[in-house]
């Protein structure tokens, strides 16, 4: 007990001191540079950022982007969830699934957005680029756990005539869980640098990729860091809010 | 009505497992199947749970009946507790009491919230043999249920089982003539019935 208590105490020391070195690294550097166009000083980014959090419209800007990119991620799990049971249970949707599957992952992200962009309204776009990244990577993975589910233990509920809800809580469930959990957090992340990239690309009215694009324009790059270091953790805080309540689940 | 195994055949790529192979499993008793392990006993018993179809043959009397079993390897939800684990297959109206009750006979009291990952393998075996009992069938099938107990468990679970399964139609696999003679059932000697397929044969 005590050992563990010390391990983790240790783990904590040396993930604080990791973040350290890399800020004493980026002040190193911005210090020897010493232009804050190329790269601002880490108190100049956080001085930046305490401004905006201050600011109304900020609030707008972060809630217009966290809804739209997590609407797109949740209709996207759950459609990716569906289209996984019904592969897993009929061949024939699996194989008509596949080539789609296929060509969701290889295109490149850039290719999907600006041809989105022809078709729908710029303020939707993340919300589709959102749902485009998540789809193949929780497909997948919930197939993999469907088909990574114990055979013996649906066969032994194929014998006591276990009910179709018992074997989903308590055989299926438990099967599935990592890989959902896995696909999740995967996509989480890879959903918000896309989302922002659509957002930028398409402009949406008080978004974060506009107040990017605006950065850039004006050769903010403190904005730009103190944006960036925002989606960081938005991103991050969400992933790990989204583990807790999986796990409960 | 008996079950009516009738020339039962089945093959895995090429190999045969049973060829012709009849037996009549009498209603409502204690039926033994001995033998050495690799001889078809367990395809004979996944064949009778419907697991696993014979290439030819018939069965009669196991259509439409409720069967339970004891898998030779447990087959247990190990991510969650004992008491879970009876529920699973029990009837909606098997009280909580029931099963506590059972599992208590089956000594495992102070394993109630435990998961079973951190049973034992005596202390899973009896609860596999504890979720064959609450199912409420009308066929149970036990493959080596009594095999890796300990040796102040094992009469008495024996005892338990007998106790609780008494009228009804049972088929047990085992390698102890101890256990036909406790439960005093009708036993077949599988190596007898193989080689009188294989004299008919010839």
């Amino acid at each position: 007990m005590k050992d563990s208590i010390t391990r983790d105490n240790n783990n904590i020391i040396l993930r604080v001191f990791s973040y350290l070195f890399w800020l004493i690294i980026w002040q190193v550097i911005a210090h020897y540079l010493g232009n804050d166009l190329l790269l601002p000083m880490p108190f100049t980014v956080i001085k930046t950022l305490l401004y905006m959090i201050k600011q109304e419209a900020f609030y707008i800007t972060v809630l217009n982007t966290f809804l739209r990119i997590m609407f797109g991620f949740f209709i996207s799990y759950i459609v990716a969830i569906l289209l996984a049971v019904f592969s897993y249970n009929l061949r024939f949707i699996r194989i008509l699934l596949n080539p789609l599957i296929s060509f969701t992952k290889a295109t490149p992200l850039a290719s999907i957005i600006i041809l989105t962009l022809v078709w729908i309204k710029s303020s939707n776009l993340s919300i589709f680029i959102a749902f485009f990244v998540v789809l193949p990577t929780v497909y997948t993975n919930m197939l993999k756990g469907l088909e990574n589910t114990d055979t013996k233990l649906l066969e032994m509920a194929e014998v006591f005539r276990v009910s179709k809800y018992k074997r989903i809580r308590y055989i299926y469930l438990p099967s599935i869980k990592p890989f959902l959990i896995a696909g999740g957090s995967l996509s989480l992340g890879f959903c918000w640098k896309a989302g922002i990239a659509a957002e930028v690309i398409g402009l949406p009215q008080n978004s974060i990729g506009e107040a990017l694009y605006t950065a850039k324009i004006y050769l903010n790059t403190a904005d730009l860091f103190a944006w960036t270091f925002l989606i960081i953790l938005i991103s991050m805080s969400f992933e790990k809010l989204f583990i807790t309540i999986m796990k409960k689940i | 009505m008996d079950i009516i195994l009738k020339d039962i055949t089945k093959s895995y790529d090429g190999q045969m497992v049973l060829k012709n192979f009849n037996w009549t499993i009498e209603e409502n008793k204690f039926n033994f199947i001995m033998g050495e392990s690799g001889i078809g006993k367990t395809t004979l018993i996944n064949i009778l749970m419907g697991i696993v179809k014979p290439d030819s043959g018939e069965i009669y009397g196991i259509e439409g009946k409720k069967l339970s079993i004891v898998f030779q390897e447990n087959r247990l939800l190990e991510d969650f507790d004992p008491v879970t684990n009876l529920k699973l297959v029990a009837d909606k109206d098997t009280r909580d009491e029931e099963i506590k009750t059972l599992l208590r006979e089956l000594g495992l009291e102070d394993s109630l919230k435990k998961k079973v990952s951190q049973l034992s393998g005596g202390m899973k075996r009896r609860l596999a043999i504890g979720r064959a009992l609450i199912a409420r069938a009308d066929i149970v099938i036990m493959d080596e249920p009594f095999k890796e107990l300990d040796k102040d468990l094992y009469l008495k679970t024996i005892q338990l089982v007998k106790e609780k399964l008494k009228g009804k139609t049972v088929i047990i696999v085992t390698h102890s003539e101890e256990e036909c003679e406790i439960f005093g059932g009708r036993k077949i000697i599988w190596k007898d019935i193989q080689e009188r397929i294989y004299k008919k044969e010839l």
